[in-house]
């Protein structure tokens, strides 16, 4: 078959990923911003923002999980139990959040109005923190003997993973307020525009202390970054994200609504395309190529004939959705 | 190796897994049933115009968010499970399983999920057609799902379609036989109609509560007697359709059939067994009371029918707890009975006009509210370990199945799922509770239909907020 359907579940895959990132970045980042956003007002409003969409930006972790499973199962039969530890903190915060969103417009009294908002809060810290410390590992490598993981419990905890685990939290409290920027009005929304401001630059510093660090890791790294010609493939990528993070700037400048948030995204999708450009053809660094990984031909080509037709039905109607509840959500307004 | 005295990684996989998996699975047996029912009452609402369709509608539909969102953070650890604590098994049959769940994802989570927003804020953005239309395919996104993953889970049950390769991996040979395979049309039959049921048992006892404190109440009386209609038609179906899964069972695995049954000897004229203590050691029953020739009658459909027992089989292929399939059979099939005579009686009382008014029957039909939860879980229980010692029946051994993992590390994880577990989902079931306890009003909470839909704006709060 002249078509490589290996490679073409590897860009489906980091797609919804990718996706993921995006999506559930924005909603997590809404409980990341709750320390800094006291009142109940303003904390439902928040909430309120994402209720509808947040079930389907998780679906997307689902697909991610699910699709390793089905396409790539020795990634994911591998990279599971290396991960285990942070995986299992962030499935279970994400229990907590996931209930908690539910529960917090229900609590009988203040008490336990507080500790819902603190499980919705501290359920968004630790998922984000752990998907960060998951993505760490991952760079720096997993070791896979025949066919598993042949490491330890505690490889994945390191200075390295640890900082991607804070970038991440701080990337996604950005995603947070820009979203808010365009969502909300009055008070919140200008709070939302200084928050994004110091998340921008913060996410901006780790953008580049991650970078700066990527090319000490390991030698493909460096001569993917650092040497000619290579080079000359990955420096479009750096100079945009210097582009984008003028330009998000000055949205912020001018009260823009729509644009910082888009910008934001721009960023992610930058910094997800550098990490592409890093590993690619690893799926699993350093030893695990994605054509190691794959599964049997005929699940590729069975699940990619209904993936065709679905997925963009998929995108399709998480779009009708997003536009139902397009708009302004404002005080007052109210859940169930 | 840790001392003998402690449980190995294996048992504490498992035990992990059947933690997460009966808490989980506690949520989509009633949104199933729930989503259909919700379906329902908005068809009959558009249909009829009446209001008390339309409250009804909107008092479960508060509970199927809480339960619903449950659901899917249960499920969202489902899926990494296979991983994290099964990765030998993730990597043998992920050219069979992965693509079956890979799209489950596809047409049903990302369908539910994608209409769910819709379906619980969206009444008055989309108007009532639309909205109707998003409530069917979060109903239909359940029953998809149901689909997929009772493919799967058959599949490892009565594995068809696919050839082992060298290194042990399960490659798919025809994909019709994969999906398709010997126990799954039984499976998905039995199941979604236990989900049916599970949803009436909820509905008809919290009909049943309202009608104890006042039996006027329009709301209670239409949800009492909808989930009465189902109980009377669908639980002696479902009996029908436990004998027609339990058939297929026998057929393709007999020392399940055998271990549920309490069959170590093959025999014509096999009893029924009714209470009994098995002993795998003894290879005997000790104080099996039972009613001689019927088993035989309903494996066989014939009193005289030769019934294999569990000494006729392999010993390693027995299932590995014996009392816990014996008795988690007797618990759900008693449960059924249980149903049966409750829906039987409905219509005894409902065709001399006492439906509404028979106190008895009422706080009897509040009783059985969790039965149908109970029951399901009975059920999963005789199945899956009945399974065993296989994860996939007769082919992967479940201690070969299991993660490079180190006890202390699983055992860990099992004790922060159990804590998380049961603060969180413990608080949204007693939140369930107290939804079940509010009285279902006219004039039902929620956003209220026939306004015009507002460019930049949600429900005023007084209008959508509870009314307590």
């Amino acid at each position: 078959m002249s078509l490589d359907l290996t490679l073409v579940w590897a860009l489906l895959i980091a797609v919804a990923v990718l996706l993921y990132i995006l999506m559930d970045g924005f909603d997590l980042g809404i409980g990341i911003l709750f320390p800094v956003v006291p009142g109940k007002a303003d904390r439902d409003v928040m909430v309120n923002t994402v209720a509808p969409v947040w079930d389907g930006n998780e679906t997307w972790l689902i697909l991610g999980g699910g699709g390793l499973f089905a396409v790539f199962p020795l990634a994911y039969a591998t990279l599971l139990p290396a991960l285990y530890m942070p995986l299992v903190v962030m499935l279970l915060a994400l229990v907590f959040r996931g209930v908690a969103f539910e529960m917090r417009f229900r609590a009988g009294s203040r008490a336990a109005q507080a500790a819902w908002d603190a499980a919705f809060s501290g359920g968004s810290y630790a998922a984000a923190f752990c998907q960060g410390v998951c993505l760490g590992a991952l760079v720096q490598g997993v070791k896979v003997e025949g066919r598993a993981y042949a490491g330890g419990w505690w490889d994945w905890l390191t200075p390295f993973s640890v900082v991607t685990g804070l970038a991440l939290m701080v990337g996604y409290g950005l995603l947070g307020a820009c979203w808010l920027i365009w969502k909300t009005e009055g008070e919140l929304q200008i709070r939302a525009y200084r928050l994004a401001r110091r998340l921008g630059l913060a996410t901006l510093a780790a953008i580049g202390l991650v970078s700066s660090v990527m090319p000490l890791l390991s030698a493909t790294f460096r001569d993917r970054w650092l040497t000619f010609p290579a080079m000359a493939l990955a420096a479009p990528v750096p100079l945009l994200v210097g582009l984008l993070a003028w330009r998000f700037l000055r949205a912020l400048d001018r009260r823009e609504e729509v644009a910082p948030f888009l910008c934001a995204l721009g960023l992610f999708g930058l910094s997800y395309i550098g990490l592409g450009i890093s590993l690619f053809p690893m799926i699993v660094p350093p030893s695990v190529t994605i054509w190691d990984a794959a599964t049997h031909p005929s699940s590729q080509l069975f699940l990619l004939v209904g993936t065709v037709v679905l997925l963009p039905l998929v995108l399709a109607y998480t779009a009708y959705a997003y536009w139902v509840f397009r708009g302004k959500v404002s005080a007052g307004g109210g859940y169930h | 190796m840790s001392a003998s005295f402690l449980p190995s990684a294996v048992d504490l996989a498992r035990a992990q897994f059947a933690f997460t998996v009966v808490w989980h699975f506690l949520f989509p047996s009633f949104t199933i049933g729930l989503a259909s029912y919700l379906a329902v009452l908005e068809g009959l609402w558009l249909g009829t115009g009446e209001a008390r369709y339309l409250d009804t509608f909107r008092y479960w539909l508060k509970v199927f968010a809480v339960v619903f969102a449950m659901g899917v953070v249960s499920g969202l650890v489902m899926s990494y499970q296979f991983g994290t604590n099964w990765s030998v098994f993730a990597d043998r049959t992920a050219p069979i399983l992965g693509p079956l769940l890979g799209y489950e994802v596809l047409t049903a989570f990302f369908l539910e999920a994608g209409f769910l927003g819709v379906m619980l804020f969206g009444l008055e953005r989309v108007g009532p057609r639309l909205h109707f239309a998003a409530t069917c395919l979060v109903a239909g996104g359940t029953l998809i799902s149901a689909f997929w993953i009772l493919s799967a889970n058959s599949w490892m049950q009565t594995p068809t379609g696919h050839s082992l390769g060298a290194d042990g991996r399960f490659m798919p040979a025809e994909w019709w036989g994969v999906v398709f395979n010997p126990s799954f049309p039984y499976r998905l039959a039995h199941t979604v109609t236990a989900s049916y049921l599970t949803t009436a048992m909820i509905v008809g006892a919290v009909g049943a509560w309202h009608l104890l404190r006042d039996r006027a109440n329009p709301r209670a009386r239409l949800m009492f007697s909808m989930a009465m209609w189902m109980a009377a038609v669908v639980a002696p179906a479902q009996l029908v359709l436990g004998d027609l899964h339990g058939g297929n069972s026998y057929h393709h695995q007999p020392a399940k059939v055998a271990a549920m049954e309490g069959h170590f000897e093959t025999r014509r004229r096999a009893p029924a067994l009714l209470l009994g203590w098995p002993d795998a050691e003894a290879g005997e029953v000790r104080g099996a009371v039972g009613i001689p020739g019927l088993a035989s009658l309903y494996l066989t459909h014939d009193l005289d029918g030769e019934v294999r027992g569990l000494k006729d089989l392999p010993r390693e292929t027995w299932p590995t707890n014996l009392p816990l399939v014996i008795w988690s059979f007797r618990v759900m099939v008693g449960l059924g009975i249980l149903m049966i005579a409750l829906g039987l009686t409905s219509l005894w009382l409902r065709s001399t006009g006492r439906l509404y008014g028979t106190r008895w029957f009422q706080r009897c039909a509040v009783a059985m509210g969790p039965s149908g939860l109970v029951a399901v879980t009975a059920g999963w229980v005789v199945t899956e370990a009945g399974r065993q010692p296989f994860t996939v029946y007769g082919l992967l051994r479940t201690a070969d199945s299991v993660s490079p993992i180190a006890a202390p590390a699983v055992a860990t994880s099992l004790a922060a799922f159990a804590v998380v577990y049961f603060t969180v989902f413990g608080a949204g079931i007693r939140y369930l509770l107290h939804l079940f306890n509010q009285t279902p009003r006219d004039h039902e909470s929620g956003p209220p239909p026939g306004q015009p839909i507002r460019s930049a704006g949600v429900t005023p709060a007084p209008a959508i907020l509870p009314a307590e």
